[in-house]
C-alpha cells in the first residue's frame, strides 16, 4: 500500500498545508521505502488543492495523511477512493507509525479553500 | 454617456444616487451591475419586459474519443480539470471558460456546453429602462453576468447609469471599465475614505475622469475635503444626512419624487454631472 504525507522545507516534518507543500513523502508499505518528491503545485498560481490532488492520485497512493485539505481537493479523493487521515503531532515517521497501529482517525472536515490567500 | 457609481464599501449610497439620477433625467437607462444584490429595482419597480438566461461555458467529454493523453488537464492554467478514473472531471467553480481544453484535445473530444449562472431582467419605468443582472446563488464569479447586462444596455441612451458592486474587486472593475465616467460615492468618516481612496485608485488605472458625492454629511469632514482637494477631484454634490431619506429609502420609495429638496438636490447634481462631462 502506497501512503502520502506532505512534509515541510525539512523533509522531516509534516507540513500543515496540503496544497502548498514543497514537498510529499510516499511511502510503500510493501518494499518499505520512503522518497519525497516535490509538490508541483507549490507555487501554482490557482487551483493549487486541485494539482496537488492530481499528483496524489498519480502517484498510486490509497492513503493521505494530511493537517488539513480542501473541499475540492476531498472530493477527487473520495472519487479516487483514497482515505484522508488526519495528521497527529509528530514528524513523518511518527505518522507513518501511528497510521500502521490504525491510530489516524478519518479526516471529516474540509474547508472552502483560500484561493490565494494565506493562512 | 455612461456614468458609474461606485462606492469602496457597501451602503454608502450607490443605488440612492443611480435611481435618483436615471429618474431625474427621466430618459435613462439604468444597469444594476451589483448582480449578488441587485436593489435598484426594489425602488424602480419596472414593469418587466424581457426575461433573458445567462450562461458560460463547461466543458464536457466524449469518453468514446478520449483517449487519456491529457493534454486538455495540462493546459488548464486554473488547474480546473483532474484526471480520473480514465477520464477527465471539471470543477465547475474553479473553471474560467476560457475554452483551451476543447481547443488543444487532439481527439475532438471535448465540447463546451452552456452552464445557466444567472438572469437580466429588462423592464421599464416611464423613460427608465431598467436592467437588472441577477447572479444565481452559489456561483463563483458574477462577471459574465455583469458584461451581459452592460451588453444589453447598449450605446444609444442620453444617459447610462451604472450601478456597480461594492468594493473594488474584479465585478467592480468590469462594471467600471464600461463607463465614461465615474461618480464616487462616500460616507465621511474615516472608513469611508479609506474605502473610497481603494476604488477611486481602481479608476484612475482605468483612466477614468471621476467626481465625488458624499453622502450622510452632518458637517464637511476635514480628511475627505482634503484628499478631494488634493487630487482636484470635484465634490459635485452632498447629501445631508436626514433620518427621513433613510425612512423613505426603506419604504421603498424614490426620494426625488416625494421629497421636493430631494428633487431639487438630484436635479443639481445631474447639471453638475452634465457640465462636468462637457
Amino acid at each position: 500500500m502506497k501512503i502520502m504525507l506532505p512534509l515541510d522545507e525539512d523533509q522531516r516534518s509534516v507540513c500543515p498545508s496540503f496544497a502548498r507543500a514543497p514537498f510529499f513523502l510516499l511511502h510503500d508499505t510493501v518494499t518499505g521505502e520512503s522518497r519525497s518528491l516535490e509538490n508541483p503545485a507549490a507555487q501554482a498560481d490557482s487551483g493549487a488543492g486541485l494539482q496537488a490532488a492530481q499528483f496524489v492520485v498519480d502517484s498510486g497512493a490509497e492513503v493521505l495523511i494530511t493537517v488539513r485539505c480542501g473541499e475540492n481537493a476531498a472530493k477527487v479523493f473520495q472519487a479516487a477512493g483514497i482515505s484522508i487521515r488526519k495528521a497527529l503531532e509528530g514528524d513523518a515517521a511518527a505518522n507513518l507509525a501511528a497510521l500502521a497501529m490504525d491510530k489516524l482517525p478519518e479526516l471529516t472536515h474540509f474547508h472552502a479553500g483560500f484561493h490565494g490567500i494565506s493562512g | 454617456m455612461k456614468l458609474a457609481v461606485l462606492s469602496g464599501k457597501g451602503g454608502a449610497g450607490k443605488t440612492l444616487v443611480a435611481v435618483n439620477l436615471a429618474v431625474t433625467a427621466k430618459q435613462a437607462v439604468y444597469i444594476d451591475c451589483d448582480v449578488e444584490e441587485p436593489n435598484g429595482q426594489l425602488f424602480l419597480k419596472p414593469e418587466i419586459e424581457t426575461v433573458t438566461p445567462v450562461s458560460t461555458l463547461l466543458p464536457e467529454f466524449d469518453t468514446s474519443r478520449c483517449n487519456g493523453c491529457r493534454a486538455c488537464i495540462n493546459a488548464c492554467r486554473f488547474h480546473a480539470l483532474v484526471y480520473l478514473k480514465e477520464r477527465p472531471m471539471v470543477f465547475p467553480e474553479v473553471c474560467h471558460a476560457c475554452g483551451a481544453c476543447s481547443m488543444v484535445c487532439p481527439h475532438d473530444a471535448v465540447r463546451e456546453v452552456p452552464h445557466p449562472i444567472g438572469t437580466l431582467e429588462q423592464g421599464r419605468r416611464g423613460g427608465v429602462r431598467v436592467i437588472t443582472g441577477i447572479l444565481n446563488p452559489g456561483e463563483a464569479s458574477g462577471v459574465p453576468v455583469i458584461r451581459a447586462a452592460l451588453a444589453q444596455g447598449g450605446n444609444d441612451a442620453p444617459l447610462t447609469v451604472i450601478d456597480c458592486p461594492p468594493g473594488s474587486a474584479c465585478p467592480v472593475l468590469e462594471s467600471a471599465a464600461a463607463a465614461d465616467r465615474c461618480l464616487l460615492v462616500a460616507e465621511p468618516t474615516a472608513f469611508g475614505l479609506h474605502n473610497l481612496d481603494m476604488v477611486y485608485r481602481l479608476v484612475t488605472l482605468l483612466g477614468k475622469p471621476c467626481g465625488v458625492v458624499i453622502n450622510k454629511e452632518t458637517e464637511p469632514y476635514a480628511p475627505l475635503e482634503a484628499f478631494c482637494r488634493d487630487r482636484n477631484l470635484p465634490i459635485l454634490g452632498r447629501i445631508p444626512y436626514q433620518p427621513q431619506l433613510a425612512q423613505q429609502t426603506a419604504r421603498g420609495e424614490v426620494a426625488c419624487e416625494t421629497v421636493p429638496a430631494a428633487s431639487q438636490l438630484f436635479s443639481t447634481l445631474l447639471n453638475r454631472i452634465a457640465g462636468w462631462y462637457t
